[in-house]
């Protein structure tokens, strides 16, 4: 495997993850990986267990895992959430903010690009799982939401 | 109407620094072809026959004369002195070098405008009613939720990569102008109970497999429609078909599921959805309202029109429709002229009619979907002086909603999908209706052409429909009767056989004359043709 990018204050899982038919399967295993058209709810019963789901990118523009990672965090996973495979430096700011905290791309990803690309938007303007306070939460800071 | 606060600009200029990064990039050669397409695509920039077109968002057909002034200064400065409306209320360009797209997306900047998400497999610009806020048929404004579900939409992360592109549209009113139900989701705003909410239609489309879209929930209310679209979104990004592009759009998903299905996973998303209190607060529903207030309007203007010039009287009593407002009118401006390319309009013109909406029009202007521009708030009063200015720039046709006033896909003339050319044969149906004077007699006449199956031309909801097809390398036009996208939504049938460029306009004639020889009291061709069934005009055109 490449080199990972890492946004985690811990190193990332070392572990190779196993697939989810055999994660299921009564294994005992800490880390998992999700292919695209694979249900993402399925591994909720037992997230406590797991220290790494590996969500897989076989090209960029499918963007399922997008769904898989940010259904993931909602539910209230902590641990590391990878994406890998065909993951462009351009894809990186979204994926950041659907959950994802390391990366494991196919190719290397430019760090000063990505660091570009990080920095660019000061604002967002939804909520989702990165803790980001979207702007209309800021242009109301009094108004009980939701 | 909206005008941006510090976060929105911040926003829309990051973005022209991001697109500017990436088209160094391409040109530096960093990312390939295949990389920067989704990238480019986003930003509306797509490669076309003879050069880049660049699709600019005018987010629900909304503009202001700064911003109209802008697109005209953009086509004289990056094109060749031209841009085109579409049927989703965009304006495009269709010679754009990509050394220059960064700059042109930041003067748009200037001018609270962007290119944000006009094309790729993301939700693309949000439509709504071209009379909104002015109609007197309408209960609310619909532009406040479209201008929150614009936001919503923008840079949505999860939403980025979609199975296909995504198009939402609004309305407030029971008569649908905006072909609401042929939309990806359509939202139709209600009141119930004294609380405004929305209908949920979803799954409808044109493209190679039309649909009109069912109901899926008969009311969400107003501070929970963007998490209940949410839902419907995440459940199409997860299940929408990805094996095969032209069944990737919802529409297919919602129809092999069933709508039943559909629903309840839908249903099962949004009670997740609900507890994360996604939603805006009501406050802030309330602040993009306030940007949509009724203006200023002046009372005890008069309502009487000066009809002693026909010519004048033919375009108020085709292009000016009724306002909410005693004394105001809503004047439609038709980029029909005969001979001409539709939805077109020079520099000049767009510059002459950002001027006009500025003296005569509150300084607004609206695109509408039949690819023509609404001047929202003018007096009644101020009718004749402003139709004098239109005619003599040749924006005077008063063709509105007649045989002449075809939406027109841009076909093999500039686009790399089409399989033939839509703009001559538009051009040769006009000129024989308006050469022969039925073009008058015929009365409401949609007529819609695409130049593929793609359907961008929504022939699919043309009373009658052409669509241009390739057959054995010679181009081949298919006629279609009874379509509508209006409120009384249906899709067009194909009569039979197509026909050269010639014998479409020879069969469109004769579809014409049987309606002028069997139509009853005040019946549109389409009323007609629902009464008569298919069989008398193929008859007439084949027999």
């Amino acid at each position: 495997m490449g080199e990972i990018v890492n946004f985690r204050e811990d190193a990332p899982a070392s572990e190779v993850p196993v697939s989810l038919e055999a994660f299921l399967g009564a294994s005992n295993a800490t880390a998992v990986r999700i292919e695209p058209g694979e249900d993402a709810r399925a591994l909720l019963p037992q997230l406590d267990r797991i220290a790494l789901i590996e969500v897989s990118f076989p090209a960029f523009g499918d963007g399922r895992g997008y769904s898989s990672a940010r259904i993931l965090r909602e539910a209230g996973y902590t641990g590391e959430l990878r994406a890998s495979g065909d993951v462009l430096v351009d894809q990186v700011p979204a994926m950041r903010r659907v959950g994802f905290d390391t990366l494991a791309p196919n190719a290397p990803i430019d760090r000063a690009v990505m660091d570009r690309m990080l920095t660019l938007y000061d604002d967002v303007y939804q909520k989702t799982v990165d803790g980001r306070v979207p702007v209309w939460a800021k242009r109301h800071p009094e108004a009980a939401h939701g | 109407m909206y005008s941006y606060d510090k976060f929105d600009q911040a926003i829309v200029n990051a973005r022209v620094e991001e697109f500017r990064d990436q088209a160094r990039r391409r040109l530096a050669g960093e990312l390939t072809e295949d990389q920067f397409k989704p990238l480019r695509l986003t930003n509306g920039l797509y490669l076309q026959l003879h050069a880049y077109m660049l699709r600019v968002a005018v987010p629900y057909g909304t503009l202001s004369g700064p911003q109209m002034r802008m697109l005209g200064s953009i086509a004289r400065k990056y094109d060749k002195g031209y841009g085109h409306f579409t049927t989703r209320q965009n304006i495009q360009y269709n010679w754009i070098k990509l050394e220059d797209a960064a700059d042109i997306l930041a003067d748009l900047a200037t001018v609270e405008m962007h290119a944000i998400q006009t094309s790729g497999n993301c939700i693309r610009n949000i439509s709504a009613d071209q009379y909104a806020g002015v109609a007197a048929d309408e209960i609310t404004d619909p532009r406040p939720w479209a201008e929150l579900l614009r936001q919503w939409s923008s840079f949505h992360p999860e939403f980025s990569y979609l199975p296909r592109k995504f198009k939402i549209a609004v309305i407030a009113s029971t008569q649908d102008r905006a072909a609401m139900r042929l939309h990806d989701i359509g939202l139709e705003l209600v009141e119930r109970d004294g609380v405004v909410g929305a209908r949920v239609f979803v799954g409808g489309g044109m493209g190679r497999t039309p649909m009109v879209a069912p109901e899926i929930r008969d009311f969400v209310t107003e501070d929970e429609i963007i998490s209940y679209v949410e839902a419907c979104l995440r459940v199409y990004n997860r299940y929408g078909r990805r094996d095969n592009k032209y069944k990737a759009r919802i529409k297919i998903l919602v129809h092999e599921l069933g709508a039943d299905e559909y629903r309840r996973q839908v249903e099962e998303e949004f009670a997740q959805m609900k507890a994360l209190k996604l939603d805006p607060p009501v406050e802030e529903l309330a602040r993009i309202r306030a940007h949509f207030a009724d203006p200023a309007y002046e009372t005890g203007l008069s309502d009487t029109i000066d009809r002693s010039d026909p010519d004048f009287a033919l375009w108020v009593d085709q292009n000016v429709a009724a306002h909410k407002q005693p004394g105001y009118s809503i004047v439609n401006i038709s980029l029909k002229p005969v001979g001409g390319i539709p939805g077109d309009a020079s520099a000049d013109q767009i510059e002459l009619m950002a001027d006009l909406a500025e003296r005569y029009s509150l300084n607004e202007l609206r695109v509408t979907h039949a690819q023509n521009i609404v001047l929202p708030y003018v007096k009644t009063a101020d009718l004749k002086a402003l139709w004098t200015e239109l005619d003599a720039a040749g924006l005077a046709p008063a063709n509105l909603d007649l045989i002449t006033d075809i939406i027109a896909c841009p076909g093999l003339d500039y686009c790399s999908l089409a399989n033939a050319r839509s703009i001559p044969v538009a051009q040769k149906i006009a000129k024989r209706f308006t050469d022969s004077g039925k073009e008058k007699t015929i009365g409401e006449l949609k007529l819609k052409i695409s130049g593929c199956i793609n359907a961008c031309g929504h022939h699919h909801a043309g009373h009658i429909g052409i669509l241009g097809v390739d057959r054995k390398g010679t181009e081949n036009y298919q006629l279609l009767l009874g379509g509508s996208g209006a409120e009384d939504a249906s899709l067009g049938t194909i009569t039979g056989p197509g026909f050269d460029e010639n014998g479409i306009v020879d069969a469109i004639e004769k579809v014409t004359d049987l309606y002028l020889a069997q139509r009853e009291g005040d019946e549109r061709f389409l009323d007609t043709y629902r009464r008569l069934g298919m069989a008398p005009f193929k008859e007439v055109i084949y027999g």
